[in-house]
């Protein structure tokens, strides 16, 4: 008895041993070519760019450890937060873009047989080379000659240089950056609503709910597992807002550029343009932990709003 | 996404710096094929860099050239993480503010001894330009071309204003004047283009006015100065006399397509239009140069492009007697009879002369007696970026240009005062 009572202890373990360890090595294997393509492209540049987040690295040449030199340049760097804010207000307003989003999903979702080429139109901007966007918008929003303040002119406003002044820049980015950013976000929101149960709406309206009840009662919440999902989505890309500031303000040289800056065009400038790498590390990682805290934010937040059945 | 995978790849190309690796091998052996990349930025100019490629090769049938035309946008990022990852191209287009970085940081091969064995003479080319490629007194970099500054004036418009033509005996004050006769808000057409521009504007007034815009060993800039203030000033006058479009007009069309467009009747800048105005056939007829006008003194910045090897190239050998081409006559011609740039080399300029000869191009050229080089100093894109920020209120005339100016120059200062 206490043989047998012994005995059963040991050779489970064993076994297990013996049937993990092979399937162990095969699963390795499987996860490897994903595993180092994490690695080499995220987590060595990640790691490396801390590392460089604490030197002055030069253009060429070896770079000398400096501690937390450039933090502190940084917290006392008004071009950061200057470029915070501007990256902060950008997000803001992509952030109404979500509300969009909704709204017009929903309706998509009521179109019958047309729906299809709204999504097309809606996602066209999404596979636009930015380069194009930025041409096309310039134009636009050309104070003397731009579309935009054509039309506004027919109905007696008066036109304003919506991107070389820089009382507006960030919000006309902002308006380009809601444009480009919606057909993903109804592509997301669009397949979301697909899920909802039409048995749903069904006993709703037996119930005598009407559109706008039903839109806010049922589908916002049924909905809202994809609203978090976009949401994050957005947030996330318009702190790391870049290719407009690029294409239509340095690439033409124009003066806006010095009050409308964000924190990613800030940090190629100063990494890529300025030579000080080191710096321009520090941005990235300070954006990081910006981003990783809004994320994380939202997934404490979501817990009162969004609902899982 | 696009924008997320932007970032990811900046975060990436930051990282990639670090691998500086230095692939340095030895000469091919003889017969044996070798093949050079030869990078530049412009689309204009690729036609006649392939010829001059070509023409290379007939004489070196072991070398092939590669040329490589890469977006402006993406030039200069490109071309450091290249150096520093040692996958750079052979051959590249160098400018006077980059160049010293790259120098500093050996990453340019000298040319010092390929001038010496391949008998070339630097002084046929424009001395202020040689001067911006030189580093601890060695040459890296051969100019192959050089612009300096002029009016460029549209006839059109100065007729039916009835306002002479610039011409050499021009002061500050005709150019104010003709400015303001030519401005006719009515039609939208403004006397002149007043950007914030340094190269084609208020460094060149600076020097008129008897500034230096940066001193001699590079520590200090004199924008706040009188003759500082004065240069700036020639600019915000226009601008406070509405002669000019306003900033935010010329940041939504820049000033070189609002003198195409025929809204502004006078345009400083360089010879490097020249091709474009003459290939525009609106402007057919139109357009002129004249000298810059004189201020206290006559003055313009010169600089041109310089071409330079890596360091790190695996054939340098070869990479030097490419250069040495690109430095030569034959190059040089190439250049002037394609209208493409005004080349560096003295004496073969005629054709580029002779190819626009509506023009009276001989001005950029005899502008090289009083020319200085466009200044470069310190950590030259770092400063250089500071225009737009400290210059625009004095330009919008919500601060006196002397405030503005001695801001200016202490954001300057602080950037030249670094290592």
């Amino acid at each position: 008895m206490t043989d047998l009572a012994t005995k059963p202890l040991r050779r489970p373990t064993g076994r297990r041993r013996g049937v993990t360890k092979p399937s162990g090595w095969w699963g390795l294997a499987f996860v490897a070519p994903a595993t180092i393509g994490l690695g080499v492209l995220y987590v060595w540049p990640f790691l490396s760019t801390l590392v460089d987040s604490f030197q002055d690295v030069p253009a060429f040449g070896p770079a000398t450890f400096v501690g937390a030199d450039n933090y502190t340049a940084l917290v006392h760097d008004p071009e950061f937060w200057k470029a915070f804010g501007n990256s902060a207000l950008y997000t803001a307003i992509a952030l109404l873009g979500v509300p969009v989003a909704i709204v017009l999903a929903a309706l998509i979702e009521q179109v019958g047989r047309g729906r299809a080429i709204y999504r097309v139109l809606f996602f066209l901007p999404v596979v636009t080379l930015p380069v194009a966007i930025g041409m096309v918008w310039r134009f636009i929003y050309n104070g003397d000659f731009g579309l935009l303040n054509t039309v506004l002119s027919w109905v007696g406003v008066d036109g304003q240089f919506w991107v070389a002044d820089p009382r507006f820049t960030i919000y006309a980015f902002g308006v380009v950056g809601i444009w480009m950013g919606l057909g993903i976000n109804l592509i997301i929101l669009g397949a979301g609503l697909s899920a909802i149960p039409k048995s749903v709406y069904e006993a709703s309206a037996l119930d005598g709910a009407g559109r706008v009840r039903q839109f806010l009662r049922i589908t916002l919440p049924l909905l809202s597992p994809s609203i978090f999902f976009v949401t994050v989505l957005t947030v996330i890309g318009a702190l790391q807002m870049f290719d407009l500031n690029f294409i239509m303000l340095r690439g033409v040289n124009n003066t806006a550029l010095a009050d409308s800056k964000t924190i990613v065009y800030l940090f190629y400038e100063k990494a890529f343009v300025q030579f000080h790498q080191g710096y321009g590390a520090a941005i990235a990682v300070v954006l990081l932990v910006v981003i990783m805290i809004a994320t994380a934010l939202q997934f404490r937040l979501q817990r009162s709003w969004v609902f899982y059945d | 996404m696009k924008r997320k995978w932007i970032g990811a790849a900046a975060l990436v190309t930051a990282v990639t710096l670090l691998t500086a690796c230095s692939g340095q091998s030895d000469a091919a052996a003889p017969g044996e094929k070798v093949t050079l990349t030869y990078a530049n930025w412009s689309e204009d100019q690729t036609p006649a860099m392939q010829q001059i490629a070509d023409e290379f090769q007939k004489a070196n049938p072991d070398i092939t050239i590669k040329v490589q035309t890469l977006p402006w946008t993406e030039y200069w990022s490109t071309l450091q993480v290249g150096a520093a990852g040692g996958t750079a191209p052979d051959a590249f287009w160098m400018l006077a503010d980059h160049f010293r970085e790259y120098a500093k940081g050996g990453q340019l091969l000298d040319l010092s001894d390929t001038v010496k064995s391949n008998n070339i003479d630097t002084s046929v080319y424009p001395k202020a330009v040689t001067d911006s490629y030189t580093y601890d007194g060695k040459l890296f970099a051969l100019p192959k071309d050089f612009d300096t500054n002029g009016i460029w004036y549209n006839k059109a418009l100065f007729d039916a204003a009835g306002v002479k033509y610039p011409d050499d005996t021009w002061t500050w004050q005709d150019a104010q004047d003709a400015a303001k006769k030519l401005t006719d808000p009515a039609k939208g057409v403004f006397g002149i283009a007043a950007p914030i521009d340094g190269q084609g504007g208020f460094y060149n007034t600076i020097l008129q006015a008897g500034g230096s815009i940066i001193n001699q060993d590079g520590t200090a800039s004199d924008f706040g100065s009188p003759a500082g203030v004065a240069g700036l000033k020639f600019w915000t006058d226009l601008q406070a006399a509405k002669a000019s479009p306003t900033l935010e007009q010329l940041s939504d069309t820049e000033a070189v397509s609002m003198f195409e467009n025929q809204k502004v009747a006078m345009y400083f800048s360089g010879a490097y239009w020249a091709l474009r105005f003459h290939n525009d056939a609106a402007l057919k007829g139109k357009v002129d140069v004249a000298p810059l006008p004189q201020g206290v003194k006559r003055a313009t910045v010169t600089s041109g492009i310089g071409n330079a090897g890596y360091a790190g190239s695996k054939h340098p050998a070869e990479l030097k007697k490419f250069l040495a081409f690109l430095g030569g006559t034959k190059a040089a011609e190439i250049q002037a009879a394609t209208g493409t740039v005004l080349p560096a080399y003295k004496g073969t300029q005629q054709p580029w002369l002779d190819s626009m000869p509506e023009y009276h191009l001989q001005v950029f050229i005899d502008a090289i007696g009083y020319s200085v080089p466009l200044p470069v100093a310190g950590n030259a894109s770092e400063w250089q970026g500071l225009a737009a920020q400290y210059l625009s209120p004095a330009w919008s005339g919500k601060k006196s240009v002397q405030d503005a100016a001695t801001e200016y120059q202490a954001a300057v200062d602080k950037v030249l005062a670094k290592k």
